[in-house]
């Protein structure tokens, strides 16, 4: 079957099967491996994508359901040279060890903070109950997520004070 | 070259290696594809126990895009030999660990096929097709059952499945003491069984060139080397040179990226077989019947004391489950890595322990993180617990009295070790002032009868890390060595490479052992950079396991470096033609003493050495060193950690409110990856204490095979930690660094277990529960306890 997939902002078009699952287009067809694989049971969240703006788990997602829409990974949330804040966070607060599940907390993290500028502790906790890591405790990935939602609302009220 | 003025060492830098990973640019072992691979997928035994009758080839042969099925015969034919034990003990029954089973299968998820197709999906629907034909036979998966009269064989030769009996310790000292006791506690306890579970599933990816005979493994491995040598020196029968083996980044290891597993033997044969790469990469629900489980003991202990509450003896007996096979570490996990911990840090005349190791038809067990350790300071620390409630003493003050102290080091226990340095009762003290303790005892007081209830788990825990020296080992069993390499390369402008044997799969190497070398070699860490896990580029090593990358790799590294500034300074001494003795090496720059204007850059002195013009007479040029270390001793590195729970009484739910530690793992080389490493195993040690468990029927049928029933810690299961640290250096390694990998797992699941056995004797006197303190468990408990106190209510019943 052909879908065509907006991934970070290109337009993919491929023939794929039909039980193709979207986290296995993105790393096999398209070769963007930033976007984990840590179970069969949808519980983990290390594949967690934007998709149309939503944060979903691509291991549950269909890649012939994605046809038509938009979707962003972490590869397409910020580079090395221009960090997204969150990723900034992650680094700058030690928010991750082996980093296989930093790109789906990452990608969960951004949809939090876009519904939630300024989340406690509790619903930084809550927000991240489905995303595991094993590494870190979570301890560094809540001080991560906080210090991320600080520069970020920082750099809003920046932009709204030029303007 | 910028100036520096810090020193790299002790400081909490940010990780050089983040920007991969946090860009999605970390390349892990499923993320490589070479040209034309095949991709294989394992056909597990859905049985215990079974012989298998028949597999029917011809049932999947001609399905899209099938290439290949391998059977046991398969194997055999293509000359593979049985997985070895990495650690032998006297009389130790070894039975055969083949790749892929010979006619019987002794777990659910052995291997009893491997079918190799053009993609993993066509691989996977074949695999679930193929026709096996099994006849089942008894099966048992608790290791006290496996040893009772008429229990089922798990295999021929290992009669009465007892793989070993094993003992330390002086029996009859033990007994003298038990025998002046004015108090003696016993505690029945199970140390239950966990998956490690490490978020990146196991994977492997083989290619074999048929024009020079050489192997290529990608591989999840803690261990690189260690694979390599396995597999080619016992498995394929091969010139180790022949096969290479690359560990790239690996997602999280915790023990269970060490062993030599089934499918990496099966991609390398498939590939030399069918003349292309072939790939495997594990579901996670392969992962929860493939990966080495851990812990699984079940043991009485027995504690004496005398009328001042000084502790007298500890006697030991435990039966160590190792599942279905032995598997490379897993006699010594129970053994060295176990009895020999089982002194903790108390002033023990006597201790004496029996481990008998039993084969079950169970997934494999061998070192989880902590290995040994863990099961060795739960024991201890929840039967002293239960000795001090039992003495109505206050817990951290019965461990207070009962430290060794810091000017009897070095400390032989009764049990073979000797204790190389410490200082236990600051670290008491500083956690429970942290923690303020009196108020929280204050306030269990105050809860007391009501619905939610208070406990506080205070654990004095020590490890040994930085497993050592090799000729000890030696003698001990194992078919390792326990050294480690190094080799640092200067190039000619100056640029470092650091190479290691130890290997990072998420403690931070790539910034940590730069942080070291910029400090001896007074350059920039930017202009150093660690390369690791790769058998094709670094010296021999023996991997990251058992905490002991910086106390083993670090100090090799260390010796490395030494040799390349002793060098420098000559080269620099020859430039400025000075003695070398007036040459100071600071700041980036050699300098003659007394003469600011003469002096001689990194930079300066690494270029002549490979220019070659002018060295001083006979040196050899370039500038690289290669050094390989053998610990004199283990590290011991300890701490106390303190955990809150809050118990509600009417639905039995345990939360982990408060969690506080004070480790000392030597001098920090970066406090932030400390802390962080820390972090990450009081997780798991408060996960196996409150939720995990890796739970089989009877008959071990696994009863936990996915996430959904296997509870993993979750954010929102945990509190922020509070942690702290003192520093008693190690006095024989150059660094004077510990470990601090495991700690946090060896010392949480007690200090957690603790905290909930001190809310239930507080509130209704239960002496001792099995974890996981799920909320049944408890609430159950709660309820039976004060029913039979007459404290039941009445209108429930
Ligand atoms: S891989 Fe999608 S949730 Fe685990
Ligand atoms: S950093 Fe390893 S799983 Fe999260």
């Amino acid at each position: 079957m052909n879908v065509t997939v907006t991934v970070n902002g290109k337009a993919h078009t491929r023939d794929v099967e039909p039980r193709t699952l979207l986290v296995h287009f993105l790393r096999e067809d398209l070769g963007l491996t930033g976007t984990h694989v840590g179970c069969d049971t949808s519980q983990c969240g290390a594949c967690t994508v934007h998709l149309n703006g939503d944060a979903v788990k691509s291991c549950t997602v269909l890649a012939v359901q994605a046809d038509g829409m938009e979707v962003t990974t972490i590869e397409g949330l910020g580079t090395a040279a221009d960090l997204h804040p969150l990723q900034a966070g992650f680094w700058e607060k030690h928010g991750l060890q082996c980093g296989f599940c930093t790109p789906g907390m990452i990608m969960s993290a951004a949809e939090l903070l876009r519904h939630d500028p300024d989340p406690s502790e509790a619903t930084i906790r809550h927000h991240l109950e489905g995303n595991y890591c094993r590494c870190t405790g979570y301890h560094n990935i809540v001080l991560a997520v906080q210090h991320a939602a600080a520069a970020m609302r920082e750099r809003e009220a920046g932009q709204a004070a030029d303007d | 070259m910028t100036d520096r003025t810090d020193k790299y060492m002790g400081q909490a830098l940010k990780r050089k290696e983040d920007p991969r990973f946090i860009t999605g640019a970390g390349q892990y072992t499923d993320d490589f594809v070479l040209p034309g691979m095949l991709h294989a997928a394992m056909v597990r035994s859905p049985y215990a126990h079974a012989r298998i009758t028949g597999i029917d080839k011809s049932s999947v042969e001609g399905m899209p895009g099938v290439v290949a099925v391998l059977t046991g015969e398969d194997v055999a034919a293509a000359g593979a030999g049985p997985i070895p034990v990495g650690w032998l003990l006297p009389d130790l029954k070894v039975p055969p660990h083949h790749a892929v089973a010979q006619g019987e299968v002794n777990h659910v998820g052995d291997i009893v096929a491997v079918v190799v197709a053009e993609t993993r999906a066509q691989a996977e629907d074949a695999a679930g097709l193929l026709a096996v034909d099994y006849e089942a036979l008894p099966s048992v998966a608790l290791g006290s059952a496996a040893l009772g009269e008429g229990s089922p064989q798990v295999h021929d030769d290992v009669p009465g499945n007892v793989a070993f009996r094993w003992e330390i310790g002086d029996e009859t000292a033990l007994n003298e003491a038990f025998n002046r006791a004015h108090k003696t506690v016993k505690v029945k306890l199970r140390n239950h069984r966990l998956v490690p579970n490490a978020i990146e599933p196991r994977a492997s990816l083989a290619q074999f060139s048929p024009a020079s005979g050489e192997y290529l493994l990608y591989t999840t491995s803690q261990n690189p080397h260690i694979h390599r040598l396995i597999l080619a020196a016992f498995v394929l029968n091969i010139p180790e040179h022949k096969l290479r083996v690359i560990s790239p980044d690996v997602g999280g290891g915790f023990g269970s990226k060490i062993f030599q597993y089934q499918e990496e033997v099966a991609v390398l044969l498939a590939s030399r077989l069918l003349g292309k790469p072939v790939k495997w990469a594990a579901r996670r629900s392969e992962s929860f019947v493939s990966d080495m489980q851990g812990r699984d003991h079940e043991s009485e202990a027995e504690l004496a004391v005398d009328a001042e509450g000084r502790m007298l003896g500890l006697r030991v007996n435990t039966v160590a489950n190792l599942g279905a096979y032995l598997t490379l570490f897993a006699p010594a996990v129970p053994t060295y890595l176990y009895g020999t911990l089982l002194n903790g840090v108390y002033k023990f005349p006597a201790v004496h322990a029996k481990v008998t190791g039993v084969v079950t038809n169970t997934v494999p067990v061998d070192a989880y993180r902590g290995a040994g350790r863990p099961e060795a300071t739960y024991l201890i620390e929840r039967t002293v617990d239960v000795m001090a409630h039992e003495l109505g003493m206050d817990p951290a003050e019965f461990r207070r009295i009962n430290f060794i102290q810091p000017d009897e080091f070095p400390y032989q226990t009764p049990v073979a070790l000797v204790y190389d340095s410490g200082n236990y009762e600051p670290a008491l003290d500083m956690a429970l002032d942290m923690m303020k303790y009196p108020d929280l005892r204050a306030e269990q007081e105050r809860r007391k009868g009501t619905n939610k209830i208070l406990g506080i788990g205070v654990i004095s825990y020590l490890e040994a890390c930085g497993l050592a020296p090799s000729a000890l080992v030696g003698q001990l069993g194992a078919q390792a060595g326990q050294w480690e390499s190094s080799l640092v390369r200067v190039h000619p402008t100056g640029k470092v490479e650091l190479y290691t044997g130890s290997h990072s799969h998420g403690q931070g190497h790539e910034t940590a052992f730069p942080q070291i070398a910029a400090d001896e070699l007074q350059i920039p860490i930017e202009d150093i950079d660690l390369i690791h896990g790769d058998t094709g580029r670094m010296p021999y090593g023996w991997g990251t396991y058992g905490s002991r990358s910086a106390a083993v790799g670090g100090s090799a590294l260390k010796m490395a470096l030494q040799k390349i500034t002793a060098k420098a300074r000559k080269i620099a001494a020859h430039l400025l033609e000075a003695s070398e003795e007036d040459v100071e090496h600071a700041d980036g720059v050699f300098r003659v003493k007394g003469a600011p204007g003469q002096q001689k850059t990194f930079f300066d002195v690494a270029l002549m050495a490979h220019l070659a013009h002018s060295l001083p007479d006979g040196m050899e040029p370039g500038l690289e060193a290669t050094a390989f270390y053998d610990p004199k001793n283990f590290v011991y590195p300890f701490g106390t950690h303190v955990a809150v729970v809050e118990i509600d009484t009417d639905t039995g739910v345990v939360k982990l409110r408060n969690y506080g530690c004070v480790d000392d793992c030597g001098p920090l080389i970066n406090p932030l990856i400390a802390e962080g490493q820390v972090h990450g195993g009081i997780a798991q040690g408060a996960g196996q204490a409150l939720w995990e468990d890796a739970a089989y029927d009877e008959e071990g049928n696994f009863l936990a095979g996915t996430f959904m029933e296997y509870a993993v810690p979750r954010a929102d299961d945990l509190p922020n930690f509070q942690t702290d640290h003192t520093v008693t250096p190690s006095p024989h390694n150059p660094l004077g660094v510990k470990g601090i990998g495991e700690a946090g797992t060896i010392a949480s699941t007690a200090a957690v277990a603790n905290a909930v056995m001190d809310a239930l004797w507080h509130e209704c006197r239960i002496a001792h529960l099995d974890m996981p303190y799920t909320s049944e468990k408890v609430w159950r408990a709660i309820r039976e306890a004060r029913q039979g106190a007459g404290m039941g209510q009445a209108a429930d019943d």
